[in-house]
């Protein structure tokens, strides 16, 4: 007698945790027989609750430990290829450019795992002023991210969006390709597996038309990543950003596809530049001796 | 004349005199290197806020003189951006130089027009100024080292929009990174300030800049609407409050102009039971009185730890009493007029409210003249978080002073405010520092000192006091963009 195959129930992944939408819809990706959750306005407030929550113990790890805990992501990628490379198949990819698809995926986490401890020296500074005081200049995260991931890309356009954010010390709440999120929930499972906190990384599957008029107006969102070139789209976000001043950052698909989707900048942007400043004390200062 | 304190040794006036300035009846606007009369005609005053009195008249800006600054700039800009950094770096120099020499008669005239104590225009403002154009000339020719792997090029031309607390040290802060990088600029200073920013030009002039490099057009917010909205201005720097802000980012976000908004403050002051009081009180004054607290990132709200609340606000009371209010061109003057009259009744609807809260209200014992704008030191006790005078930008000298007794109920207060531009930390221990400065929210903070600035320095804010800096290798982002 055949064996019925145990097919998966694609979840979303909100505080560690995968529930369904909240709102009990789904839809139909084109092309795929899956059903996917299309999470709702509250799927997103959830999200946000349990990002803020988790954000100041995931910025306050060291930077060694955000950096292993960005390799071990890779390390169980690499454990899952064949999952992946059939889910990308399933939606529309040649074996070759799946398997490509996450090669390049792994090796950017590796890209990102390496930088965790070392934009901030590259882009730090201690200033020199002309008044007796010690003064420099670091790199903060910026807080609660929210980001939609390039529609063309199943798993290297989400993957690096969040590697981008998490890198810097933020928690974010990730919108997966609408047509492919197949990969995204996917890549929820592993990131549930590698150490990384619940609720630094939150994924959602449905529609962006429907979420970012939300997800732009959220008074508790500090930045906002959108990848696409819709111009009408990005227009409507500047404005709508400006209630609470939330950082805006849009980046072109193939920015975040090509090779240029290394770059350490990725991380700087979603990061403030914080200045300290504190007194030298020179009293009965006589100079150095030696 | 400052006026006269029962409680202190009496100081004789030591009046700055303006014998030596040179100012003119009337400013016209300042295009294409030329002295340009408004299309419309029109002028408005500008008075001294300390006596009430015309000192000049200034051309209104209209939307037809904003478009002849923009085409200006616009033609000036292939010449400029491809001048070798080392020469434009030179003209920058030039010009640093020039306001180092006139410091005396920029200081007196920004005092004049804008009621600050001679002291502060002439130990802060002005060597300041002069130090953000030499600290940004040398960068002119080295932006290949201030970002790495990345390939710079200027935006274009910058439209800049200054406040009036600090009319020529804003107007530094705006021009320096902009010129260095090779942008072309129309600048329009605020209507109650724009004299040291109409000199400028003059030096600017002086120091023989191509025609059209530096545009400085006056006028009100129409006038910055003018600019904001002009197709061919490729980059706004805004600065003043969080409010006008948002329009700003609104009205742009149908463009591609590059966008940095340095906008209101509601800093927090705390100190410590194991601070050094008598130091922590003279940053407390210095926190919420230096300009008559007319700074975006004064230290408004004071968090006294409970155990030496009563001792903190004690010294405090003792100290604000011992400050002269009065004459701005008296060298012993610590705070002076208020910029004007309608942010005069700013502050008072803020005292009203403060009172009609149940708060409990401390003024100064002096007296203030009867002619020009006042408002003496004011403090209130038993503040809540809840407080109109905690929440709102006042932008005055008034403290909101509210008590801790941990580090994690102080650090929660002093984040939940919708701003983020800076904060301040009074405490002899340095791990407790390290701690607080970390955690707290805000773009500057200062430990066991407040209200510095520097060239070099970084500054600007988190959340809705604005974004991107100004100052230091990060306010260089502001005026380039990458092509990478």
């Amino acid at each position: 007698m055949a064996r019925l195959e145990i097919k998966k129930t694609y979840k979303i992944y909100i505080g560690g945790k995968f529930p369904r939408t909240e709102s009990g819809r789904f839809y139909n990706p084109k092309g795929i027989d899956v059903n996917v959750c299309k999470s709702s306005r509250k799927d997103f407030r959830n999200a946000v609750v349990v990002a803020r929550a988790a954000q100041p113990a995931w910025a306050g790890r060291s930077a060694y430990n955000r950096a292993q805990i960005l390799y071990r992501i890779a390390e169980i990628m690499e454990g899952r290829r064949a999952q992946f490379i059939s889910e990308l198949e399933l939606q529309g990819s040649s074996k070759k450019q799946a398997d490509e698809e996450v090669n390049a995926t792994i090796d950017r986490w590796v890209y990102y795992a390496g930088w965790c401890d070392k934009y901030q020296q590259i882009f730090s500074s201690v200033n020199p002023v002309a008044s007796n005081h010690f003064n420099f200049s670091v790199l903060e995260p910026m807080g609660v991210v929210a980001a939609t991931a390039p529609e063309e890309s199943s798993l290297l356009g989400i993957s690096t969006i969040i590697a981008t954010a998490i890198a810097g010390g933020n928690s974010l709440i990730a919108i997966a390709s609408e047509s492919k999120p197949l990969c995204s929930v996917t890549l929820a499972e592993v990131l549930n597996d590698s150490d990384v906190p619940g609720g630094v990384v939150n994924i959602l599957t449905g529609n962006k038309d429907e979420l970012l008029p939300h997800i732009v107006q959220h008074m508790d969102v500090n930045a906002l990543v959108y990848c696409g070139s819709d111009k009408k789209v990005i227009i409507d976000l500047k404005e709508k950003s400006a209630d609470n001043l939330k950082r805006i950052a849009h980046y072109s698909t193939d920015a975040i596809l090509s090779d240029s989707g290394e770059s350490p900048y990725f991380i700087k942007t979603l990061n403030e530049v914080k200045t300290t400043w504190h007194p030298i004390e020179k009293v009965g200062a006589v100079g150095s001796s030696y | 004349m400052a006026v006269k304190n029962k409680n202190v040794f009496d100081f004789s006036p030591a009046l700055e005199s303006a014998g030596h300035i040179q100012l003119k009846d009337q400013y016209e606007l300042f295009i294409n290197g030329k002295w340009t009369k408004p299309k419309s005609g029109k002028y408005f005053k500008t008075i001294n806020p300390s006596n009430e009195k015309v000192i000049a008249q200034v051309a209104e800006a209209s939307k037809t003189d904003v478009d002849a600054a923009v085409s200006a700039a616009e033609k000036a800009f292939n010449g400029w951006s491809s001048l070798s950094g080392k020469e434009r770096g030179k003209y920058l120099f030039r010009l640093a130089r020039l306001i180092q020499e006139k410091a005396r008669e920029l200081s007196v005239i920004e005092t004049l027009d804008g009621g600050k104590p001679i002291r502060e225009s002439r130990d802060i403002d002005i060597p300041l100024a002069a130090a953000h154009f030499f600290y940004h000339a040398g960068w002119a020719d080295k932006l290949e080292y201030a970002f790495p792997n990345r390939k710079t090029e200027p935006l274009g031309v910058a439209g800049q929009i200054i406040p009036w607390n600090f009319p020529l040290l804003m107007a530094a802060w705006k021009l320096a990174p902009a010129l260095a990088c090779g942008n072309t600029v129309v600048l329009k200073p605020a209507e109650t300030t724009p004299l040291t920013a109409l000199k400028l030009a003059e030096i600017i002039e002086e120091a023989e800049f191509p025609p059209g490099v530096v545009n400085i057009v006056t006028g009100a917010g129409a006038t910055g609407a003018a600019i904001v909205n002009h197709p061919k201005v490729n980059k706004i720097a805004f600065t003043g409050s969080t409010e006008v802000g948002k329009i700003i980012q609104r009205a742009t976000a149908n463009t591609d102009k590059k966008l940095t908004l340095e906008l209101g403050g509601k800093a927090a002051n705390i100190i410590f039971e194991d601070a050094a009081i008598n130091q922590a009180v003279e940053g407390i004054i210095n926190g919420i009185y230096f300009n008559q607290g007319h700074v975006c990132c004064a230290g408004s709200r004071l968090f006294v730890q409970e155990s030496v609340h009563d001792e903190v606000i004690q010294k405090l009371k003792a100290r604000i009493e011992n400050l002269v209010v009065g004459d701005p061109m008296d060298k012993n003057t610590d705070i002076g007029a208020i910029n004007s009259k309608s942010q005069l009744e700013t502050i008072n609807k803020y005292l009203k409210i403060g009172k009609e809260e149940g708060l409990e209200m401390f003024q100064s014992s002096c007296s203030v003249p009867s002619k020009g704008f006042w408002c003496k030191p004011t403090i209130f006790t038993g503040a809540a978080q809840s407080s109109r005078i905690v929440q709102d930008e006042i932008f005055g000298p008034v403290l909101a002073v509210q008590t801790f007794r941990t580090i994690g109920e102080v650090i929660q207060k002093a984040n939940n405010t919708p701003y983020g531009l800076s904060a301040g930390v009074w405490t002899d221990k340095g791990s407790k520092i390290f701690n607080l400065t970390q955690q707290l929210r805000a773009g500057v903070i200062w430990a066991n000192t407040f209200n510095k600035f520097d060239p070099t320095s970084p500054f600007g804010g988190y959340k809705e006091s604005g974004f991107g800096r100004e100052g230091g290798v990060h306010g260089l982002e502001s005026y380039l963009k990458f092509n990478d």
